[in-house]
This record gives C-alpha cells, sequence and structure tokens, in this order.
C-alpha cells in the first residue's frame, strides 16, 4: 500500500518534506517512524490524515502520515 | 519602598502614593485588573475622562528569573467594551520594577488639544507638553528620545493609531535592540491616545533596584527554573529554533488554520509562509533566527528578518500575525507580510485585528484575496493617513463586518479571533467564548494540549473535557500573567513537575512570604472573577460568550467540523 509521509521542522534535516512510500498492508506508524530512523521518543505530534493518532494506529492505503518533533509557539 | 504613581491628565497633576495593602501581593494582571475594576466606572465611555489607564511590572519583573520581564497594560476596552489586560516584552518592565513603580495609573483628559509626554525617573514622574513627537511613527518616536534622552531610555509610546483613537491601536514599547514590542489587542493605544499621551519615557538611572528578602533561596529556585525551561523541547529547543511560526504547517496539518475569512482550515500556501522555510530565509539572508524580546528571555523565540538585500525588515515576527495576512488574507509572499509587519509596528496597531480586518475587507470586495501590495497600500496610505476607509479597517474586523453588511465576522465581544479554528480545535473556543478579554488564544492556550501534546493529549475535534481544560489554562495563565512571566513558561510548567514549584518559591523569596500552590490558583480564579465582575457591570453578559453564528452553520474543511456547544454548556465555564 501507499503511505505518503510528511516531515515538519528539523525532523526534515537529511530526509525529505514529503515522500510516498511503500508498505505491506497491516503496517503501523511505528514501522514507518523507525524506518526513517527515528526514535518513537522523539515524536512530538503524529498525525494521520489530519487527526491525532497513537504510535501502534495500523495505516491503511493512501493514509497521510504527517510527524512532528515536540515544537509549539502562540 | 514599592509606590503606586498617579498622573492625572485634567488637573496636570502627579501623585507618589503608598501601596495599599490590598494590593501588596499583586503585580502585572492581577494589579491592573483590580484597579481598574476598583476605579473605573464599568459604564463609561472607553475614551472619555473616566476611564484610566494602568500600567504593572509583574511581581519578578526586575529580578533575575528568567522571562519575567513582561508588563501589564489595563483599562476598559475600546474594541471589547470590557475590561482589558494586554501585556508585553520589551525594557519598560525592569526599569518599573527598579524604580520601585508597583503601578503607574493614568486619569482624566486634558483640557486642551495639547499633547504630552509623561518621564518615568527615580523621583517620579514628570508631565511634559510634547509639539515635536505628535504625528511621528513609533520608530521615529523612539530614536528621537533616544536621541535627546540617551540610548538606554526606556519608551513606551503610541503611533498614528493611537492619536487617531483607533480601537485596534496599541501601545508599543522599546526592546533591547531598540525596536519594538506591543501591547497588542483591545485598543488600549487608543485609551493612551485619548489621554493625549504620546509617550512615557523611561530613566532607570539611580534606581533603588529589587531587594531579595531571601537571596539565596531565591538564586537556588531561579536556577532550578531556568534549567526547566532550557529542558523542556518546547521552551529550549523548538521555540528558539523555528519562533512560533513553527505553528503555521501544524494548524494546516491539523485542519485548524483557518483560511481565507475563515472559510477553510487549510491554506495551499501554507509552506511558503511556514516556520520552515522563514527560518532558512532567514539565515539565508544574515537575518537572526533566534532572538529575545526582553532582557533575561532564555526562549529566544522571536527574531530578526532581513529583506532580499539583507537589510533589516522586522523582528518579532510572530505566527498570528504570519497567518493572519497569509492563510487567513491568501497572501503568499512572506516578504509582503514582513513589510506589513513593519508598517504595523510604526503605525501602532494591533497585528492579530488588523490582519483578520483585512480578512472582512477582502470578503467584503475592497481588496481581492491575497493581494499583498494593496494591503501595504491601504495599510500606508489609508491606516496612515486616517481616511474614512483607514479609519473603519483600522477600528477593528467586526467595525468592517458591520460597515459592510457581512455575517461571516470572526470575532467574540467585538474582538478579532485569532489563529485557530475553533470548530477543529475546540478547546480554544471555549477560551475564545468565555474570556473576559474577548477572543484571545492567549487568555487560555488549549492548543498547548488539543494539538501540541503538552500537559496531556485532549482531542480537538471532540467535546469532552474542554471545558476543564480551557478553565484551568485560564485560570492558571491569570497567575502566570501577574507575576511578570512570559506565558510560554506554561509549556514547561504543563510537563515538568518542579518548574511551577520553584516559580512559586522564587515569589515567595522575592517578598518572604509562604505562598502555596493552593494560593496561586486562587490568586488565578479571583483575577477572572474581578473581570468577569467588571463585564458583567459594563453590560457584557453570558450572551457576549458566544461565538458568531457561521461556526454552527458553515463546517470547516478537511473535517467538516462544526462549533457545538450549547450555552449551557459554554456557561457552565464559569462554574468555580
Amino acid at each position: 500500500m501507499k503511505i505518503t509521509v510528511k516531515l515538519f521542522a528539523h525532523f526534515r534535516h537529511g530526509r525529505f518534506s514529503v515522500a510516498d512510500q511503500d508498505y505491506p498492508g497491516g503496517a503501523d506508524c511505528r514501522q514507518v517512524i523507525l524506518d526513517l530512523g527515528f526514535r518513537l521518543g522523539e515524536m512530538g505530534i503524529v498525525m494521520v490524515n489530519g487527526q491525532h493518532a497513537k504510535v501502534d494506529q495500523t495505516l491503511r492505503d493512501s493514509d497521510i502520515l504527517a510527524l512532528f518533533p515536540l515544537v509549539g509557539g502562540g | 519602598m514599592d509606590k503606586i504613581i498617579r498622573v492625572n491628565l485634567e488637573r496636570l497633576t502627579t501623585r507618589i502614593e503608598e501601596v495599599a495593602p490590598a494590593w501588596a501581593g499583586l503585580g502585572g494582571r492581577a494589579l491592573t485588573s483590580t484597579i481598574v475594576a476598583a476605579e473605573v466606572p464599568p459604564t463609561c465611555h472607553p475614551l472619555g475622562p473616566n476611564n484610566k489607564l494602568v500600567f504593572a511590572p509583574g511581581l519578578l519583573s526586575g529580578t533575575s528569573a528568567s522571562n519575567s520581564g513582561r508588563l501589564s497594560a489595563g483599562a476598559k476596552s475600546p474594541l471589547t467594551g470590557g475590561i482589558k489586560e494586554s501585556n508585553v516584552g520589551g525594557t519598560a518592565a525592569q526599569m518599573f520594577a527598579r524604580l520601585g513603580v508597583k503601578a503607574l495609573i493614568i486619569e482624566g483628559i486634558p483640557r486642551t488639544d495639547r499633547w504630552y509626554g509623561l518621564h518615568l525617573h527615580k523621583e517620579g514622574v514628570t508631565i511634559q507638553e510634547e509639539d515635536e513627537l505628535p504625528g511621528l511613527g513609533n520608530f521615529a518616536v523612539i530614536e528621537a528620545l533616544q536621541a535627546r534622552l540617551g540610548p538606554k531610555t526606556g519608551v513606551i509610546s503610541i503611533g498614528p493609531s493611537g492619536e487617531m483613537k483607533l480601537s485596534s491601536a496599541n501601545i508599543s514599547v522599546k526592546d533591547p535592540s531598540g525596536k519594538i514590542r506591543s501591547h497588542g489587542r483591545g485598543g488600549l493605544g487608543a485609551v493612551m491616545g485619548s489621554k493625549r499621551i504620546k509617550f512615557i519615557s523611561i530613566d532607570d538611572a539611580g534606581a533603588p533596584g529589587i531587594t531579595l528578602a531571601d537571596p539565596e533561596r531565591f538564586k537556588t529556585a531561579s536556577r532550578a527554573f531556568t534549567k526547566a525551561l532550557l529542558d523542556h523541547p518546547v521552551s529550549g529547543q523548538g521555540l528558539p529554533t523555528f519562533g512560533t511560526n513553527v505553528l503555521v504547517n501544524i494548524l494546516n496539518e491539523a485542519g485548524g488554520l483557518p483560511t481565507r475569512n475563515f472559510t477553510y482550515g487549510r491554506f495551499d500556501g501554507h509552506e511558503l509562509i511556514s516556520g520552515e522555510t522563514m527560518h532558512d530565509t532567514i539565515v539565508a539572508r544574515g537575518g537572526k533566527p533566534r532572538h529575545g524580546c526582553h532582557a533575561g528571555c532564555v526562549i529566544q523565540c522571536s527574531q530578526v528578518y532581513n529583506d532580499q538585500a539583507g537589510q533589516y525588515l522586522t523582528s518579532g515576527f510572530e505566527y498570528e500575525t504570519i497567518w493572519g495576512l497569509g492563510a487567513n488574507c491568501c497572501i503568499k509572499d512572506l516578504d509582503d507580510i514582513a513589510r506589513a509587519d513593519s508598517l504595523m509596528d510604526d503605525l501602532g496597531i494591533d497585528s492579530i485585528e488588523t490582519a483578520v480586518a483585512f480578512g472582512v475587507a477582502m470578503e467584503a470586495g475592497i481588496l481581492a484575496w491575497g493581494d499583498g501590495g494593496e494591503m501595504l497600500r491601504i495599510l500606508r496610505d489609508e491606516v496612515g493617513r486616517g481616511t474614512p476607509l483607514g479609519r473603519i479597517i483600522g477600528s477593528g474586523a467586526g467595525a468592517v463586518g458591520r460597515t459592510y453588511g457581512l455575517t461571516r465576522v470572526p470575532v467574540v465581544k467585538n474582538q478579532a479571533i485569532p489563529a485557530y479554528d475553533p470548530r477543529s480545535v475546540k478547546g480554544i473556543g471555549i477560551t475564545y467564548a468565555t474570556t473576559p478579554m474577548g477572543a484571545d488564544h492567549t487568555a487560555g492556550y488549549t492548543i498547548a494540549t488539543n494539538i501540541l501534546n503538552v500537559g496531556g493529549q485532549v482531542d480537538p475535534l471532540r467535546k469532552e473535557g474542554q471545558i476543564e481544560l480551557s478553565r484551568n489554562l485560564q485560570i492558571a495563565t491569570a497567575a502566570i500573567d501577574s507575576t511578570g512571566m512570559c506565558i510560554f513558561v506554561a509549556f514547561p510548567a504543563l510537563d515538568i513537575p518542579e518548574c511551577l514549584p520553584v516559580l512559586i518559591d522564587m515569589i515567595n523569596a522575592r517578598f518572604g512570604v509562604a505562598l502555596t500552590g493552593d494560593d496561586v490558583v486562587n490568586l488565578g480564579k479571583t483575577v477572572l472573577k474581578t473581570e468577569r465582575g467588571f463585564n458583567l457591570a459594563a453590560g457584557l453578559t453570558p450572551a457576549h460568550d458566544r461565538l458568531p453564528e457561521f461556526f454552527a452553520s458553515d463546517p470547516v474543511s478537511p473535517h467538516q467540523a462544526v462549533w457545538d456547544f450549547s450555552d449551557a454548556e459554554i456557561d457552565s465555564f464559569w462554574d468555580f
């Protein structure tokens, strides 16, 4: 299945902003995060299709996974 | 010894008073709101002789505590018709505190049309007629006062918008770089203009300074507090690197970035105006990605933004301004938004209210969506010169909407709604509806917990937990706003258990008191209820604690979310 991965802030350094990735059915957010060389503890916000998700959420074909470090503003 | 200074413009007199016992434990917002509630008739005209303008540094301002340099200003607001507190960085709070000025209360209106300057110094305050600076922008005022009185002079001033008493006029405060920070919201610049005070200059030479009741204890607590600020990933790393504007892409992804006058929740030009793009642009042009709004700030969320030629364009270039003119007005050129930011600083006008007013003006067809050039022309030639159109836009989003007969007018209590859509980030909608300030994200920043996973997680799209979240944050914020602390200390305070106790310990060591966490919570509650009491007496009832109707009727993409709180649910906010 095709997953669109979006990275933000310093997660982009040495990686990418947006990329489509192929995964076997049943893959979860954790698998994508670890494959990109992140530690789970680095994750500030994980969103799937614009909604907050836990790292063990199972992904479906065409999902958009957005990964943010812990950042803030106001 | 701390003192209260009163200036009466009708009689042109000044007076130094002892601090009333009931005010001794108060600072910042707690003090300005207490004084306004005690001394300003709630039904008075905000621009008339019975309103008062009050400035107060926070309880910890002037000490070495990190991020404690905020100055509160309070009055009855000409924008909302209710009580207003707006706080700011810059150099003034610390100068007030070192001079022992617990509050400056400005009363009355002069009998003639002359302009005045106030000069605050170690002996008190003097009132002087001022003929040279009226009509000038804030940057020229700061430059002239530094030339006249010396480069270290503190400056609080109004620009042409304040002189014209526009409801969006702000009060500018000189920052450590000689640039500007603002008491932005609620039209306090118009109140200062109504009193015909162009500026307050401050000289703290020979000031008595701060005396700590227990210096050793203060030092220990202060060190632990600074460590908490630096250890937390948001205040220690995120904010210093990308500034507040990192939020553009986060809110866009979450579907909560108000776009095209609150019509959509995502903006197709988000990447062009994002914190990531801004950071790279600043670095490429030799600007500064990190910058503090006051001495002692360790978070450094501000920045210096240069133009394409590498020349200074603006600083203190924040998410709210960039969102407001960017996504909300569909302007995709960050340089145009930066030019507007600088122009708004110079004119002395609130960049949130004005950006939202432009969104409504675009909906009215006054200018085209995304037309940055025309937006800049209107700011410079219409608002700056006080033409009829300029005065309508400078009177805020509500004024533009009423003038053009529109219904999609994003205001609460006539104050423009800032950069988070309340349909898809529901907690912040409760804050917009209920805070006595009119729509104000900083009053109870639920974005922390709704979006940023700070202080836990409350699903932004569901109603559950939002009222309690907003209530707890509004109470905590009212207390923090009284300490002189930057609101961003809330990020570590929500996540690091030691942070809040050492903050309270600093207050105890400063004053020789024994406040507990409960005392601080009670202070926050008392401040909110004092402000609410003023508003009720001014005629702002629960019927004004409501969001505009369109939020309930028009779903916002991509989640098709609507505002779905009942009146009774909203009113339950006040059950404490």
